[in-house]
């Protein structure tokens, strides 16, 4: 049965093929030259109907404006195999009709063309026409299956095609995904900034308002008040340092250089700054830079045992460069620490590159390049 | 002396309303965003005025930019600039003008009652009040100019004159005698080519060299 419905979805695309097929070329030949992108969709989307309502064949359909050489040599091959089809399958429909119409009724017209009742002509008809009639509900199932095979090889996106669609949505969606993440570490530092940093102050002020209005209390009590408003500030401190770590809103509001300045005040290794960026890259470039640099420091600061460092921050040729040195003990190997993969990571994420070259005995230069847009 | 706040927090606001009335200082005025903080200030023509960088509605730099009008509108009023991270950028912009009658302070600072308080008056009565935070972001962007001739000694005095300290207050921060400190004041001004002339003025001539917004 479904062999049957096979065979017959088959002849209905050979019988309509050169309707299709004409059509097709006559529109590319005609607003072809004007529209190629819309009438190669459009003519291909029949086609695609086709396959999918009568074979049920999807087939991926490529961008638009994309793949248009290979559509528009799929429409003129298709016009002339659909023709072919159409010729072979409904001839041998036609000449196996004919011939057990012959058969049948050739008495009638016995003057006429063969001698009806030759013995040859009455043996080899009806096996003539039956081996007609097996060609005409096989050929159709073969046609469609090469016409199927040319219009998955050439009106599906082409695998490089495919490959750079897939590219492109990759990069857009990491590109949200590091944006998304930047913006959370922004909230992040506003909800500290309004929320637990502002309680923290106003606890710390009310304890040292304490402090300095119980002078005369039991030593006791002093003491315990005394320890609490040291506990108050420190933690505020260290609020402050974890907060700015995230994103310092100074970033977003003057811009790398002025950010910096802050880090290289707080280093305890003394740091050479000098930034020349003259146009602002994008907010999440800043990031990652900003980052970089906070990060790089605070390694010298842990690991190096440096004397000094230098950072230099410059924008040239489209790319961001930051470069960070140091006079320490080198030996810093990406692979190993956390933080240099942590780098490496984050400038990863919007197409940076990251080199470090520190040889045991230092000096270490850490060497990161951003593209300015992202 | 009369204040005006401007402060977003609420709970910070009230602190500070509490901490300067204990202090015998009288808050005529208390704004929670920049604009009514400025309509304050002209309605109420207070001695000095404390003042939190980031308010509404972008929550960046709001107050920075009322110090400013303040300072170009009405230079007679002090502005204490208070936030929760000090900015060298800030500084310099608020430095702009003459350094006198401003300050810049981590909000950490209020925790110290008495230091704090201090600081506002001697604002308030013309001097400088800048972060230990701040002078050493100042330090760093001034490494390449005639400063280079001073010793980190007596940069480090600079730093704490342009922090708004007396002499004594030098001595006592960095546990030398008077004139020690004396002495090493005396050695910046010949730096800096400071000429012999009344001993303030100097002191701010000074200060605004360390600053980098001073005329050499």
């Amino acid at each position: 049965m479904r062999l049957l419905m096979r065979i017959w979805r088959s002849t209905v695309l050979a019988a309509t093929g050169p309707a299709i097929g004409l059509a097709g070329w006559i529109a590319v030949l005609t607003a072809g030259w004007i529209v190629p992108g819309a009438v190669a969709s459009t003519v291909s989307g029949w086609y695609r109907f086709r396959y999918a309502d009568l074979l049920d064949e999807p087939l991926a359909v490529p961008a638009p404006g994309r793949d248009l050489a290979r559509q528009f040599a799929f429409i003129g091959l298709a016009g002339l195999l659909a023709l072919l089809s159409f010729a072979v399958v409904v001839g041998c429909w036609a000449f196996s009709i004919a011939g057990f119409g012959w058969l049948s009724f050739g008495w009638a017209a016995r003057d006429q063309l063969l001698t009806y009742g030759d013995p040859v002509a009455m043996s080899v008809t009806p096996i003539a026409a039956s081996l007609l009639i097996l060609l005409a509900l096989a050929l159709p199932l073969r046609f469609a299956s090469w016409e199927i095979g040319m219009a998955r090889a050439l009106l599906q996106p082409s695998r490089t095609a495919e490959l750079s669609e897939r590219v492109d949505a990759l990069t857009g969606s990491r590109a949200d995904v590091v944006d998304a993440a930047d913006a959370e570490r922004r909230r992040i530092e506003r909800d500290l900034h309004d929320g637990a940093q502002q309680r923290l102050v106003s606890l710390a002020m009310n304890l040292g308002l304490a402090r300095a209005t119980l002078a005369d209390t039991d030593p006791r009590a002093l003491d315990a008040l005394t320890a609490a408003h040291e506990e108050a500030k420190l933690a505020l401190t260290e609020l402050r340092d974890l907060v700015r770590g995230l994103h310092p809103a100074v970033l977003d509001d003057r811009g790398l250089d002025a950010a910096l300045s802050g880090v290289a005040a707080r280093s305890p290794v003394p740091v050479e700054l000098s930034v020349s960026v003259p146009e602002r890259p994008s907010r999440t470039v800043e990031a990652v830079a900003y980052f970089v640099v906070a990060e790089a420091l605070s390694n010298i600061a842990k690991h190096a045992g440096a004397s000094a460092a230098t950072v230099a921050v410059s924008a040239f040729h489209g790319r961001l460069h930051v470069v960070v040195t140091d006079d320490g003990c080198g030996g810093a190997d990406p692979s190993r620490g956390t933080g240099l993969r942590g780098l490496a990571q984050r400038v990863g994420s919007v197409d940076g590159t990251l080199t470090v070259s520190s040889p045991e005995g230092g000096p270490t230069e850490i060497r990161v390049e951003l593209p300015c847009e992202s | 002396m009369r204040v005006v706040i401007g402060e977003d927090s609420v709970l910070l606001r009230d602190g500070l309303v509490r901490l300067l009335t204990a202090h015998d200082l009288d808050v005529v005025a208390t704004a929670g965003d920049a604009e009514s903080f400025l309509r304050l200030v002209s309605e109420h023509r207070p001695d000095v005025v404390v003042l939190d960088v980031r308010m509404p509605p972008s929550f960046t730099d709001e107050g920075l930019r009322a110090a400013l009008v303040l300072r170009r509108q009405y230079p007679e009023i002090a502005v204490l600039l208070l936030s929760q991270y000090v900015e060298e950028r800030y500084a310099t912009e608020l430095l702009s003008g003459p350094p006198s009658r401003v300050g810049y302070l981590l909000k950490d600072r209020v925790a110290d009652v008495g230091d704090f308080v201090e600081a506002l008056r001697r604002v308030a009565s013309g001097g400088t009040a800048l972060d230990p935070e701040v002078v050493s972001q100042l330090l760093l962007r001034r490494r390449r100019d005639p400063l280079e001739r001073l010793t980190p000694r007596e940069r480090e005095v600079l730093g704490l004159m342009a922090e708004g300290r007396s002499n004594s207050a030098i001595a006592v921060a960095l546990c030398v005698t008077d004139s020690a400190v004396g002495k090493h004041v005396n050695n910046i001004f010949a730096k800096l080519d400071l000429p012999p002339a009344d001993n303030d003025h100097r002191r701010v001539l000074a200060v605004l060299r360390f600053l980098g917004v001073g005329k050499a």
